[in-house]
């Protein structure tokens, strides 16, 4: 869906519009409070994508908050995107975030539900999910274009912000998958991250679907990757993550070279899986999630034929 | 029926064993059924405290009662004429009823005995498990007869979320994922595109969020 009129300053929704493969990437914050952890992650990266995510006390693990961290990417002229998950805060927090991050000119944010704290360091800690990842998309879009409070107050001066969900093409029901993305869509989703993709077939036919029901025309498609780093971790994620689809030959692959050389094969995989989907109709971007690994998103970029990045 | 499960023996030693007489005090409903607080769980836990106390060559009074239910006056009026022997009542009713039957006994201690755990069924002897959290404002009626709120970890109301594996939640392989039972009961009923409808945010303030509920009914009220 190139050549749509951004609605908001996002200089990824900028990139997008303009027809460009998008590129972002993500970054972990730190279990503590130097700030400078992000801005070196950050500063790794920031000349290959177009902008960052944060992530939001990811897997449940207590961390510094996406929204301070955003704000130091802000700080040193990058462009976040605001990792927002429901688990933590009700309807008043979240508004009051998403009024917070639009204060400092955040101006994308990724509507997620959040892992359940069981996987945490708070597994005894209460949840919240006042309302769903979807329903945080359309308060986003109702605070933004009706210019309103979820409560039905005017908002002095209404946030701007591109708005995007995750979808995890993977995951059980596969029938509902597109059905779901669907959904995501009517909520007012204007871009998607995927779940790291291994299963390339099977993320092909989610897009054909998709394609066929009209959604790549409603929708920015960004494939999510994530390089392996090693075959154990490749082991891990199909046998212990949940709603992770790593097929037998991506272990194979990896298994079937030295441990020394195992990361090496990680990217190579990568690199190819972006150079294989970049040729799927409806394709808008990538999504590089290397978790813990950030120094080598240039590489992947690079290799992928994704660099330099435009100017818009 | 609201489901309720034994607390530790060690616990409920540590509850009374200051005092010299204590009248045990079942429930005939729930509890009976859940097997955690009936006439046979009251005589299983008396004559554990006596065998505890005996043990410490201590003499306490224990005596049994079972009461029809706890969560009304008129049975809890049963024991009015005796509570005045025991120095406290240990109850192994659900915690309305010991609740109540403090509101009721003032300067009595009431003690609870079981954990209150939740809204739920008997899916076979032993095993019961969760279907209602009580939020006041049900929506059965568009997610297949399955409740999203007691079932999904998250209580989503448009799931499932991406930790949905192979028709099990993300948080335990042994737990159901409440939005595949949805989704197989919609497809069972062939109403799959009821899927698509975006259930609106929740009103939470029939829900524990809006404070202590009641329900009042003028028409049956006397």
């Amino acid at each position: 869906m190139s050549n749509a009129k951004p609605k908001t300053p996002s200089k990824l929704e900028r990139i997008l519009a303009a027809g460009h493969l998008a590129v972002t990437s993500e970054c972990g914050p730190p279990r503590g409070s130097d700030g400078s952890v992000i801005e070196k992650k950050a500063e790794m990266i920031k000349d290959h994508v177009d902008a960052i995510n944060i992530t939001d006390n990811q897997t449940s693990v207590t961390r510094m908050c996406s929204l301070a961290s955003c704000i130091r990417l802000k700080l040193m002229g990058l462009e976040p995107v605001l990792q927002m998950v429901v688990r933590d805060r009700n309807r008043i927090a979240l508004q009051s975030d998403i009024l917070g991050a639009a204060s400092f000119d955040i101006h994308n944010v990724l509507c997620l539900s959040g892992d359940h704290q069981v996987f945490g360091d708070s597994a005894t800690g209460q949840n919240v999910f006042d309302i769903d990842s979807m329903q945080l998309i359309q308060t986003v879009r109702h605070m933004r274009d009706e210019g309103k409070f979820l409560g039905g107050d005017e908002i002095n001066s209404p946030p701007k912000l591109f708005v995007g969900a995750a979808a995890n093409p993977f995951a059980d029901p596969f029938e509902i998958r597109v059905p779901r993305l669907a959904k995501k869509i009517a909520a007012g989703a204007e871009f998607i991250q995927t779940q790291c993709i291994y299963n390339l077939d099977k993320f092909e036919l989610w897009m054909k679907q998709a394609g066929d029901r009209g959604l790549l025309d409603k929708v920015y498609i960004m494939a999510g990757l994530t390089p392996l780093k090693t075959a154990g971790m490749a082991k891990y994620m199909k046998n212990r993550v949940p709603g992770m689809d790593v097929p037998d030959d991506v272990i194979k692959r990896m298994s079937g070279v030295p441990k020394e050389k195992q990361a090496e094969e990680g990217i190579k995989i990568c690199v190819e899986s972006i150079q294989r989907l970049k040729e799927v109709q409806g394709m808008s971007g990538f999504h590089i999630m290397a978790i813990e690994w950030e120094e080598k998103v240039p590489e992947i970029v690079e290799q992928s034929g994704l660099y330099p990045r435009p100017e818009v | 029926m609201i489901v309720a499960d034994k607390k530790p023996i060690e616990e409920i030693i540590e509850e009374v064993k200051d005092y010299n007489s204590i009248l045990i005090a079942g429930c005939n409903e729930c509890v009976t059924v859940c097997e955690a607080g009936g006439k046979k769980e009251v005589g299983i836990l008396a004559s554990a405290l006596r065998m505890y106390f005996m043990n410490l060559g201590k003499d306490v009074k224990i005596d049994e009662v079972t009461l029809e239910r706890q969560c009304d006056h008129e049975y809890l009026e049963e024991i009015r004429n005796n509570i005045d022997q025991y120095d406290a009542v240990l109850s192994i009713a659900c915690g309305v009823g010991v609740q109540f039957m403090a509101e009721k006994y003032f300067d009595k201690p009431i003690l609870p005995g079981v954990n209150t755990c939740f809204l739920g069924v008997t899916e076979e002897r032993g095993v019961w498990t969760e279907r209602c959290q009580a939020c006041g404002q049900c929506i059965l009626a568009s997610t297949g007869g399955i409740c999203p709120v007691s079932r999904c970890a998250k209580r989503l109301f448009n799931g499932p979320c991406g930790g949905s594996t192979k028709g099990k939640c993300e948080i335990n392989s042994e737990v159901d994922c409440a939005w595949q039972l949805i989704v197989d009961r919609l497809k069972e009923l062939d109403k799959l595109e009821d899927y698509e409808k975006l259930t609106p945010i929740k009103d939470w303030s029939t829900d524990r969020a809006g404070g202590p509920r009641k329900v009042v009914r003028e028409d049956v009220k006397l």
